[in-house]
């Protein structure tokens, strides 16, 4: 399907030279990419809050449009012409640097994110290895805007998320090891097609542990409940985010909710086969859900993992920030290393059809 | 290098967790506490001041003002003091059904504080849910008094009126199905007591529902145990009342201790903390509810078996009769001398102490024998405890103030004043 697209668009411009004409198509591509995210952002702050609306028996947003769902548009024209407020004495170039470093990275991650079998912007070799560096830029702006606001809260929020997301760093890299040790390698696209074949071939059996330590660390690198300390509502405020105001602060917003967006989805892809069909390789299912085209089957599982953020949010206490770093360092982090020698040594003795 | 400096950080008065308007200006070393310092004062209203220029029955409704979430508590040791200073006797059902909106306060304070509390370690469901509850026993304030949370319906002498034969019903609107009316309306076909006693007997289900969101959760546990540890010893040097001396090991309770109304003649039971940090806290106050909740079914019973008067006859004191009005000319003139001069209290000074939902709720009136009283001072429970801040909080983290806070169950109004 993408490929036809592709070639579509070579036809349709060749009056354009090769170079610039692939650079035209990374374009149309990312546009093509950004675009729905938006929406699928857009929308996902409204489920968060029909959700957990629905949870704590209250009713969620019901007044603009039917149902409220013209509630998100009404959210960005607000925040499109609220004013910026620059505090006094922040430096301005850092506080405006601060929410494109943390929503850059937040996009930028998606190019070699695989949507399908031939379906994605690129597909590099290391691609989990891009997607680990490019998170990892997204600490500097928050790390900045706590510091460029030149506020207290900003600068505790700052501080606390700088401390979590390196330890979380460490944790979640752990984690991609033993994913990279099962698949043999550090392609997305790999990990995917060698977990084709059916339910049980996907990587969540032999990485049971780790799929739940990556979800809890996805929580902590998103700054979401149970661990959004960064913002901490009833302790700092609003942590980095006090002294933002419109679109500054819809980038920071828009930040958060596409990296929750990227945690899904690379939960998805890593432990639960991509875009695989659940009924691959059962006789009857199969071919009765045989229509159903790959896309949907990952946007399935991914909103179920989405469903997990809003219903973990509605459950749980936050955490103490301190406690979260004992959590990682005491207890994350020793499970990762052992795990490691343990899918290692499966991959020797070559248990189950993972290996 | 330069010399390394405490971080002062103005926590309030406009902050989420600052129940109002607390300000607390911490020193901070990283994100542990070095020292908290409470600001009060920004919800001065001068209640007691207010009160001197006033006769009084009318200082009730201000009685109410001080600690909002626990208002008839309030008034109960106001008109107790009066009712002690004048000598009169209040009718039994009256007695009974002050402690029955006593004990329904109670849980209404306590459904506000597990609430916030949990709202301030981050578990925003329990607060709804605690909203749900809390919402029926304010339609029995407006049932009562016809006001929902400012009720002045405790006055010298008793009580101002009975209890309504008829719980009011949801009207028909728009919004609302007829299947929904109904359902909704279920509980309130009969009288007010028979609206509470089905109150009563769901609500242990209630409780059990945030119990299980909170008491074994383990974030909860590590949030709560072992924070801001108070000894018996010194619980009681800092003049710690109600939950927060409970919580700490020492059984005192107003109620049973010096019983006043008619608590003795009630059954009920005092829970005691272990520890003295603010999981016990927690756990005391989710039991008083319990307790609660048994002295209301008591109340229950006894109320829907023992009709009578709920006002004293002493018309120096409580209104006449509107009937005896129209051809008596002493009830006429009874009238009109309570409602502008009021009456005069003997010279003398009293105390009469509640035991609030916060604490030991104490009023100390000094009268010159006018009809205003000379002095009011009033016991606040949570000024004690708020004063105690500096003390639970050094050495925690800034995350754990904000536990400390909601385990205090700070009222501004009452601190204050």
């Amino acid at each position: 399907m993408w490929q036809s697209f592709v070639d579509l668009t070579h036809q349709l411009i060749p009056w354009f030279n090769g170079s610039l004409a692939d650079i035209l198509i990374i374009v149309i591509k990312g546009l093509a990419l950004i675009f729905p995210l938006i929406i699928m952002m857009a929308y996902m702050t409204y489920a968060e809050r029909k959700v957990i609306g629905f949870m704590q028996l209250r009713i969620g947003p019901n007044r603009v449009g039917p149902f409220g769902l013209l509630q998100p548009f009404a959210d960005v024209f607000k925040m499109l012409f609220k004013e910026v407020i620059f505090p006094s004495k922040s430096n301005i170039y850092l506080f405006l640097l601060a929410p494109i470093l943390a929503f850059v990275p937040a996009v930028a991650v998606w190019a070699v994110v695989p949507l399908g079998e031939d379906f994605y912007i690129a597909n590099i070799d290391v691609s989990l290895l891009y997607v680990m560096a490019i998170g990892s830029v997204g600490v500097y702006g928050i790390v900045l805007a706590g510091w460029a606001s030149n506020s207290k809260y900003p600068l505790l929020g700052a501080l606390r998320s700088t401390a979590l997301l390196i330890s979380y760093e460490l944790v979640i890299g752990f984690v991609l090891v033993t994913v990279v040790m099962v698949a043999s390698s550090v392609n997305l696209n790999t990990v995917v097609e060698s977990q084709s074949g059916g339910i049980l071939n996907w990587y969540w059996i032999p990485l049971f542990p780790m799929m739940i330590v990556f979800w809890i660390g996805a929580l902590v690198e998103t700054n979401r409940a149970p661990f959004d300390v960064v913002e901490g509502e009833s302790e700092i405020v609003g942590g980095t985010h006090v002294e933002y105001s419109g679109m500054p602060f819809a980038l920071f917003f828009m930040a958060e909710y596409f990296n929750m967006i990227f945690m899904a989805m690379l939960a998805v892809l890593m432990f639960f086969g991509g875009w695989h069909s659940p009924f691959e390789g059962i006789p009857f299912l199969e071919g009765l859900f045989g229509f159903v085209p790959d896309l949907i089957w990952l946007l399935i599982k991914m909103s179920f993992f989405l469903f997990l953020y809003f219903w973990i949010r509605a459950s749980f206490p936050r955490f103490r920030y301190d406690q979260i770093m004992r959590l990682c360092w005491k207890v994350f982090l020793p499970l990762t290393i052992v795990w490691i020698f343990v899918v290692a040594l499966m991959t020797q003795l070559g248990i189950g059809p993972w290996f | 290098m330069s010399e390394m400096k405490n971080y002062t950080l103005n926590f309030g008065p406009q902050h989420p967790a600052a129940h109002g308007v607390l300000r607390l200006i911490l020193e901070l070393d990283g994100e542990v506490v070095e020292r908290a310092d409470p600001h009060i004062g920004l919800l001065h209203r001068g209640t007691e001041k207010l009160a001197e220029s006033k006769p009084y029955n009318q200082s009730i409704g201000y009685m109410d003002r001080l600690d909002y979430v626990s208002m008839m508590c309030n008034e109960h040791a106001y008109v107790m003091g009066i009712e002690k200073m004048l000598g009169i006797k209040v009718p039994e059902r009256a007695e009974y059904i002050r402690v029955m909106f006593d004990e329904i306060t109670r849980i209404m304070n306590h459904l506000m504080w597990v609430g916030t509390h949990g709202l301030d370690v981050g578990a925003m469901s329990v607060f709804l849910y605690a909203f749900r509850e809390r919402e029926s026993l304010i339609d029995c304030y407006e049932a009562v008094s016809g006001s929902r949370m400012h009720a002045t319906y405790y006055r010298p002498g008793g009580v101002y009126r009975d209890l309504p034969d008829k719980m009011p019903q949801y009207l028909e609107s728009k919004l609302r199905s007829k299947e929904k009316l109904e359902e909704i309306n279920a509980n309130r076909q009969g009288s007010l007591l028979d609206f509470i006693e089905d109150f009563a007997k769901n609500f242990p289900k209630s409780i059990q529902q945030y119990s299980d969101l909170l008491t074994d959760n383990r974030i909860w546990k590590q949030r709560l145990v072992n924070i801001a540890v108070v000894s018996p010893e010194r619980a009681m040097q800092l003049g710690f009342t109600g939950a927060m001396l409970r919580g700490s090991g020492v059984e005192w309770d107003i109620r049973k201790n010096e019983p006043y109304s008619v608590y003795d003649k009630l059954d009920f039971e005092v829970p005691v903390g272990v520890t003295g940090d603010c999981y016990d806290r927690y756990l005391v106050r989710m039991e008083e509810m319990r307790q609660s909740t048994h002295i209301i079914n008591q109340c229950v019973a006894w109320l829907k078996a023992n009709p009578g008067p709920v006002m004293s006859d002493d018309h120096k004191v409580t209104p006449p009769n509107r009937e005896d009005m129209k051809d008596d000319m002493e009830s006429l003139i009874h009238h009109f001398k309570l409602f502008t001069e009021g009456y005069c209290l003997p010279e003398g000074e009293s105390y009469t102490a509640v035991e609030a939902p916060k604490g030991e709720f104490g009023v100390y009136l000094v009268s010159d024998g006018a009809n205003k009283p000379y002095r009011v001072k009033i016991r606040a429970p949570g000024f004690a405890h708020l004063a105690a801040m500096d003390e639970m909080s050094k050495g925690h983290m800034l995350s754990d103030v904000v536990t400390i806070i909601g385990s205090q169950d700070v009222v501004f109004g009452e601190v204050d004043r």
